[in-house]
């Protein structure tokens, strides 16, 4: 008999983002209706075109790499979120995971002048340093991380909007502009850029965050420390028993996930994309959008590739709604629906089952009655 | 050092309502992660009726805010309910969605609402000035605020129906035991969406409370800045029970306090500690009191687990 693919779980967890895909935007669309029915259509469009919105073909290019730019961090903060809740943890932590890491990299960076991979290296080395923390409270004092996490958020605002204070242009609240500062501290393109209209900000950040996303992929599927962090994930007791040391293995990961968290940070400040406005009131969304992204991928690093992108194409795609009427939140709003709704996946999967399991016992019931004939 | 007693009683007051909210919800058994969301909401609620009534007579508006701010958070929290409790969904990824839903959908609201009256006009910002002053009431230099006495009766009201009532101590089993209290004939489903909604009302006092201490114009797209979640600090620090949890609730509203009046204080400013010091106060001494509460923590038993009636 042939295999239904619809049973795997690869296509259903499939099935079920497209499903939240579609209701998020037709939430959006329909919010758009209620406020001003008459552009509710242009908005939604705009929101969805993202840089397609542009006519011209290269302009369409340079936009697109732009949204590539931004994508990139999104990744590494899915990858960050997907890998500790594989573990059983909730990292929302990561916003400020990553905001320590936009502080480490831009400081190491313009005051201290170093150049790009050290100052790659030290986000990286914070932002596990500060995931560690939320590991160490969970493992050794029965902490919520979720509370933790989002405690170690605000402190890293502060700390951050402190520490790099230091290091802003005289006049302005924004961080010395790195391409003029210090230009060994920029991530080397190595001719990328020309794929992309010579938008100067496409590094060599791309390709190093999808050879990440595999990494991560290999770790959990195909390592040791993988399968411990997922039994551990699965059941904590049951780990402990079977002699993995639950309280090392909720730590490491946590500090790989904070990691991760700090390498998007500096791999989005290190290309002189963004200048850190030291007077944020607000935790950086990209922690809070990996959530997103990380729950529309299946928590699979491959998928979080994409989600990444399409949660990132119509964050982009806020900016182009006619202000006036509209404001470019709808694209925060659809993304949080979408995190809605993802919570009911794994309901819908039982849906798909049952109803995959109910053709199944009809054909089978068909075919009985029809060998009696 | 009025201002200090004035400011560390509104913020207690925001802290207790949110934390109780949180409270019922979790003795149901759903950990509610979405509070910060419900006050947002909440917020909305009241700051709409201060806006477009602006001339009702001071009983009118504390009556009619109040009933704003309740009515929106009991709906916003029926989202989490629908998700939790009947579809079995992911509490903390539910809770975390409404959170970054609740400020998005306020800003694009108060955004077009705006825009709509004048078009130049792009900012996610109410104002309530003179609606302010009817929730005011003025002892000398010490400012009482209205919502300071609403927090001491909803504190009562939350320890009555806890424990002096059939409903709440049957709410509370629906926590610690929901199969137990299913075979004695509690509907837990029922039990657990009346603690959802009673956060709900409760986070949404606490969210109009807080645009409502010390400022007199509120910006949406700020949020609420964690008190949500600082007043699940508060709960968990206050162990689940109401007359615990309005100490804790002085205790961090104390710290936040600091943070708006330090300057005040000559030894605190000839300490020369940087103003964002004080800002992140409340967040250290929460992850402190965590660190040192949470190791034998009293959580209700059987809360985040949805209730399957067929694990019975």
């Amino acid at each position: 008999m042939k295999k239904n693919i619809l049973k795997s779980d690869g296509v259903q967890a499939v099935i079920a983002s497209l499903i939240c895909v579609v209701l998020g935007v037709f939430v959006g669309y329909v919010i758009l209706l209620i406020i001003n029915p008459d552009g509710a259509f242009e908005a939604i469009v705009a929101v969805l075109k993202n840089f397609m919105t542009y006519s011209r073909p290269d302009s369409q290019l340079r936009y697109f790499g732009n949204t590539l730019v931004k994508t990139i961090p999104l990744i590494l903060c899915s990858l960050s979120i997907l890998f500790a809740y594989k573990a059983g943890l909730f990292n929302i932590g990561a916003a400020g995971q990553y905001c320590v890491g936009i502080c480490a990299s831009l400081y190491a960076a313009l005051a201290w002048g170093w150049s790009w991979l050290p100052c790659l290296l030290l986000a990286v080395i914070v932002g596990g340093i500060y995931g560690s923390l939320v590991g160490l409270l969970k493992a050794y004092f029965n902490v919520n991380e979720v509370i933790s996490g989002i405690m170690l958020n605000w402190i890293g605002l502060y700390l951050t909007n402190m520490i790099l204070s230091a290091v802003k242009e005289e006049a302005s609240p924004y961080t010395i502009n790195i391409r003029t500062a210090n230009p060994d501290a920029l991530i080397p393109s190595l001719g990328l850029e020309q794929l992309f209209n010579n938008n100067q900000y496409i590094t060599i950040a791309i390709p190093l965050a999808i050879i990440i996303a595999f990494i991560v992929y290999i770790i959990l599927d195909k390592t040791r420390m993988g399968y411990e962090i997922k039994a551990t994930g699965f059941n904590k007791d049951a780990a402990k028993y079977a002699g993995m040391a639950e309280k090392k293995n909720i730590i490491m990961t946590l500090v790989i996930a904070g990691s991760l968290a700090g390498m998007g940070a500096a791999f989005l400040y290190l290309t002189g994309f963004e200048q850190y406005i030291v007077t944020s009131s607000q935790v950086p969304s990209m922690g809070f959008n990996g959530i997103a992204a990380a729950f529309l991928g299946g928590l699979n690093p491959i998928g979080a590739i994409f989600s990444s992108f399409f949660i990132q194409h119509i964050s982009s795609g806020g900016a182009y709604v006619d202000k006036s009427i509209y404001a470019s939140q709808i694209s925060d709003l659809i993304a949080a629906v979408i995190i809605y709704l993802c919570g009911f996946v794994f309901f819908m999967k039982v849906v798909m089952n049952n109803m995959i399991a109910k053709r199944e016992a009809n054909k089978a019931k068909t075919g009985k009655e029809g060998g009696e004939n | 050092m009025s201002l200090l007693i004035q400011y560390t009683l509104i913020f207690a007051s925001v802290l207790m309502l949110v934390a109780l909210g949180g409270c019922f919800a979790e003795h149901s058994g759903v950990i509610n992660l979405g509070l910060e969301g419900i006050m947002v909401i909440g917020a909305l609620g009241g700051a709409l009726v201060m806006r477009l009534f602006l001339d009702l007579s001071t009983p009118m508006m504390i009556l009619g805010v109040v009933l704003g701010a309740v009515i929106f958070g009991l709906l916003y929290s029926a989202l989490l309910g629908v998700a939790c409790i009947n579809f079995k969904a992911d509490q903390t990824i539910v809770g975390t969605a409404l959170n970054m839903l609740a400020t998005a959908a306020a800003t694009v609201f108060v955004k077009a609402m705006n825009a709509s009256i004048n078009p130049d006009d792009v900012s996610s910002t109410i104002q309530y000035v003179d609606q302010k002053k009817n929730f005011l009431l003025y002892f000398g230099d010490f400012e009482f605020n209205w919502f300071m006495l609403i927090a001491v009766i909803a504190l009562i009201v939350a320890y009555v129906v806890l424990y002096k009532t059939r409903f709440g101590l049957r709410l509370m089993a629906c926590g610690e035991h929901p199969s137990a209290a299913d075979s004695v004939g509690i509907n837990v489903i029922k039990m657990r969406w009346s603690g959802v909604l009673i956060s709900g009302i409760y986070g949404g006092l606490g969210g109009i409370c807080y645009i409502l201490a010390g400022v007199s114009e509120w910006k949406f797209e700020n949020g609420v800045a964690g008190f949500g979640f600082l007043a699940l600090a508060v709960m968990i620090f206050g162990q689940w029970k109401p007359i615990k949890i309005a100490l804790a609730a002085l205790l961090f509203g104390f710290f936040r306090a600091l943070s708006n009046v330090y300057f005040g204080f000559d030894f605190l400013v000839n300490l020369n500690i940087p103003g964002t010091v004080y800002n992140m106060l409340p967040y250290i001494i929460s992850l402190l009191v965590l660190a040192l509460t949470s190791r034998h923590s009293r959580a209700p038993k059987a809360e985040g687990i949805p209730y399957d009636k067929s694990k019975r």
